[in-house]
């Protein structure tokens, strides 16, 4: 069940990502170009899901001991905002805003064989390696801090 | 105000936050997307394991939904902003960005900011602008 869940909740991510038009890269410029002929209906993506996340989450999912099908929720455990999590969103900005992807539409489009899709997932995993390799677990360094 | 609903955008999204909260309810998992991919790397088979269906059911909505009218972008739509240097380049920066920040759109826009983490408001806000002025300096400078 557990892993019937995990692929039925990514497919329906999917298709979020494709109903949305959150997947082409021009509707998301259009949204990031608050200067220019800004096109606003993508702030609706974000508003939906949380329309449907929040109440879900403070309803529901605070009053469970634990998830229905594990023994534990795995929450991101830190709540220091520091220079990694500031540097980090800005260079993830940066790209976004570059490509008009993020991971999410970026990996639902894949199939497509689009040539640029492609080389940016290809290109994100190997950033993602890259930092994963340089913080992997050593002798402390600011890095793992 | 006359502005129309974009109800498809708003649709997509309710579909989005449902799957995100099915899969911390059911499973106990963040639906992040950048921090999927980085796990689905993992050497620890169960983790890897939960994270490779997450995205396959990703890749499956992708490839069918054309099937129903819905498009999915192809090289010749791509071509005008998206070339394959700039592709490289901003995946290299979202991949290590959402690496150091431990999240995307995705995590920290939606599961964490719908869980009012202030970490999560505070990274969204932060890409949310750098994209914005991204954008701008792009296409208006």
């Amino acid at each position: 069940m557990f892993r019937l869940v995990a692929l039925l909740s990514g497919f329906i991510f999917g298709v979020g990502m494709m109903v949305s038009g959150m997947v082409n890269p021009a509707k998301v410029i259009g949204f990031l170009d608050v200067f220019g002929q800004w096109d606003p209906s993508l702030a609706f993506v974000m508003g939906g899901a949380l329309l449907i996340f929040v109440p879900g989450y403070f309803l529901a999912i605070r009053q469970q001991q634990k998830p229905i099908l594990a023994d534990q929720f795995c929450l991101p455990k830190t709540r220091k905002i520091d220079k990694k999590l500031i540097g980090g969103a800005l260079l993830f900005g940066t790209g976004w805003g570059l490509a008009g992807l993020c991971p999410g539409p970026a990996i639902t489009a894949i199939g497509s064989g689009a040539l640029p899709i492609s080389l940016f997932v290809i290109s994100m995993l190997v950033g993602i390696r890259l930092v994963a390799y340089l913080q992997r677990p050593r002798a402390p360094s600011p890095l793992n801090a | 105000m006359t502005f129309p609903i974009p109800w498809d955008a708003l649709f997509g999204g309710m579909l989005v936050g449902a799957a995100c909260l099915a899969l911390l309810a059911l499973n106990g998992r963040i639906a992040g997307i950048s921090g999927i991919v980085s796990g689905a790397l993992s050497s620890n088979v169960h983790e890897a394991q939960w994270r490779g269906l997450f995205l396959l059911g990703m890749v499956s909505a992708g490839i069918l939904m054309p099937f129903i009218g819905f498009e999915l972008p192809n090289d010749t739509n791509l071509a005008p902003t998206l070339t394959p240097m700039i592709a490289v380049l901003a995946g290299l920066l979202v991949g290590i960005g959402t690496q150091l920040g431990n999240g995307c759109t995705s995590g920290h826009g939606i599961c964490g900011m719908g869980r009012l983490s202030k970490r999560s408001i505070v990274a969204t806000l932060t890409f949310m602008s750098a994209a914005f002025v991204t954008v701008f300096v792009r296409l208006h400078l």
